[in-house]
């Protein structure tokens, strides 16, 4: 493979994606913010960025098809990298305004935070700033990162996967959450990388190097 | 644990960065996109671009600086100032802004944010409030047009509606305080944000380490904000950002550890 793998942005129109797309040119990788499910197949890696509702996210996949394209590069464990909306997607459904199926590739459901901790305390939402997320598990990725890294978010819903080991990065914010889930050819995670500085270039780092190995 | 953020604020006038002492005496005080890349060096936690270009052609010019500086600075960017419309916020996020701030839109048409916050989202909408005492001593007031039109609107209760209407966050900027680096409006920010279920950001006042410190001190005393935001601290290098976040480590408020590449 070549020493700079070609990346496919997928664009769903989800604002702005030349930051995604600079970030991973930073980290040694070719991108191509495309919304040609085509495009998508061809390319050695998938990055799925986003911000904005889930509803829309999803409804905009399947028009212009790129759910099923996603979908198959999944199924054919080829290296995908969701960034925020590129998580949620993944799950069952999302009751952002409404709820709505997603991808259905990982079980679980994208729920709203509570207005409260557990200990009854006021939680503010959305949840905006940088925290530390552990990492844990087994995959490609987690080799070439630290245990734990401070990240930025900035979002009000987050995954509540129903599967344990489907999480591999879990942060506190009103109790513990899913901020990196994984699976074979798939890693998806809640915070923005694309503005998280070191820490950010690190797993974006990583992500090239897995793309290259793959 | 969330951390709490120090944010440089850069007033931008036609495409580079000025900041005044209370709204007048503009000083320039560089390219803006050089000046994000060295907050970004510093590790600041976000950056705000505070458009106060008051013509029409203006907006062009701002939207190139954000493109640009989101094209080389990977960390979070806020930008406001003049934003009148659900277009004008998502020309500013299609440029690369990640979160858009409104204010004298917000007074005259409510609306606007509901409507931005089911369109966009509430994490990107950030409501400022510049506000300022009441001669009578009760309480604060809502000022729009850069701080030189009192509203009447009681800057607390203005807080909670806008929370209430979907803003991801308030920006709140005592307009008694900004410029004078004498300390942030403490009272005011404490009310506002015990009022409020989103996070706040104090703007306004402050001059030192100190002052960010009890602003964003969540004890009795404190402003019980989640950001602070600071100009002319940092814009004539009387400090730096990871100076700053060492003081406040040693103050017990929790912000990210500068690490030994931010200086």
């Amino acid at each position: 493979m070549s020493a700079s793998p070609r990346i496919a942005v997928v664009d769903f129109g989800a604002g702005n994606l030349r930051s995604v797309a600079k970030a991973l040119e930073r980290s040694g990788m070719n991108p191509d913010v495309t919304a040609d499910p085509a495009a998508v197949n061809r390319a050695d890696g998938v990055v799925l960025p986003g911000v904005g509702a889930f509803a829309d996210a999803v409804a905009s996949l399947a028009k212009s098809g790129l759910d099923d394209a996603v979908r198959d590069r999944l199924a054919a464990r080829r290296p995908y990298l969701g960034l925020c909306l590129g998580l949620q997607v993944l799950f069952d459904e999302g009751d952002e305004h409404g709820v709505t199926p997603g991808l259905g590739v990982l079980p679980g459901r994208v729920e709203r935070f509570p207005d409260q901790t557990p200990d009854g305390e006021q939680l503010r939402v959305p949840h905006i700033g940088w925290n530390t997320v552990k990492f844990s598990g087994d995959h490609p990725m987690l080799s070439r990162l630290p245990d734990e890294d401070c990240f930025y978010f900035v979002h009000s819903y987050r995954a509540i996967p129903n599967r344990a080991s489907d999480v591999v990065g879990r942060v506190d914010y009103g109790g513990e959450f899913a901020a990196a889930v994984a699976r074979e050819g798939m890693f998806a995670v809640q915070f923005h990388p694309e503005k998280s500085q070191s820490a950010g270039r690190r797993l974006l780092d990583a992500y090239a190097f897995w793309v290259s190995g793959s | 644990m969330l951390l709490k953020r120090i944010i440089p604020c850069l007033d931008v006038d036609k495409g580079r960065v000025v900041k005044g002492v209370k709204y007048v005496d503009h000083v320039d005080a560089g390219d803006p996109v050089e000046v994000a890349q060295m907050y970004d060096a510093q590790e600041a936690d976000e950056i705000t671009f505070l458009d106060i270009t008051a013509s029409h052609e203006g907006r062009g010019i701002l939207l190139d600086v954000v493109t640009r500086t989101a094209e080389t600075v990977f960390m979070p960017l806020t930008v406001g100032g003049g934003v009148r419309s659900l277009a004008d916020i998502r020309d500013l996020l299609n440029a690369g802004a990640d979160k858009v701030s409104i204010m004298t839109a917000a007074v005259e048409n409510p609306d606007l944010v509901g409507e931005a916050a089911v369109k966009i989202g509430s994490a990107n909408l950030v409501v400022a409030i510049d506000a300022r005492a009441r001669s009578d001593g009760d309480g604060w007031e809502v000022c729009t047009h850069g701080g030189r039109r009192p509203t009447g609107i009681d800057a607390v209760e203005w807080a909670a509606k806008m929370a209430q209407l979907g803003a991801g966050e308030i920006l709140l900027t005592s307009m008694d305080c900004d410029g004078t680096k004498g300390g942030y409006a403490l009272e005011m920010l404490r009310a506002v944000s015990d009022a409020v279920s989103i996070p706040v950001i104090a703007s306004g006042g402050g001059g030192s380490a100190d002052d960010l410190a009890q602003a964003l001190d969540d004890g009795p005393a404190g402003g019980h904000s989640q950001a602070a935001l600071a100009a002319s601290i940092f814009h004539f290098h009387e400090t730096t950002v990871p100076d700053v976040k060492r003081r406040l480590l040693e103050l017990g408020i929790p912000v990210r550890k500068p690490s030994p590449a931010a200086g």
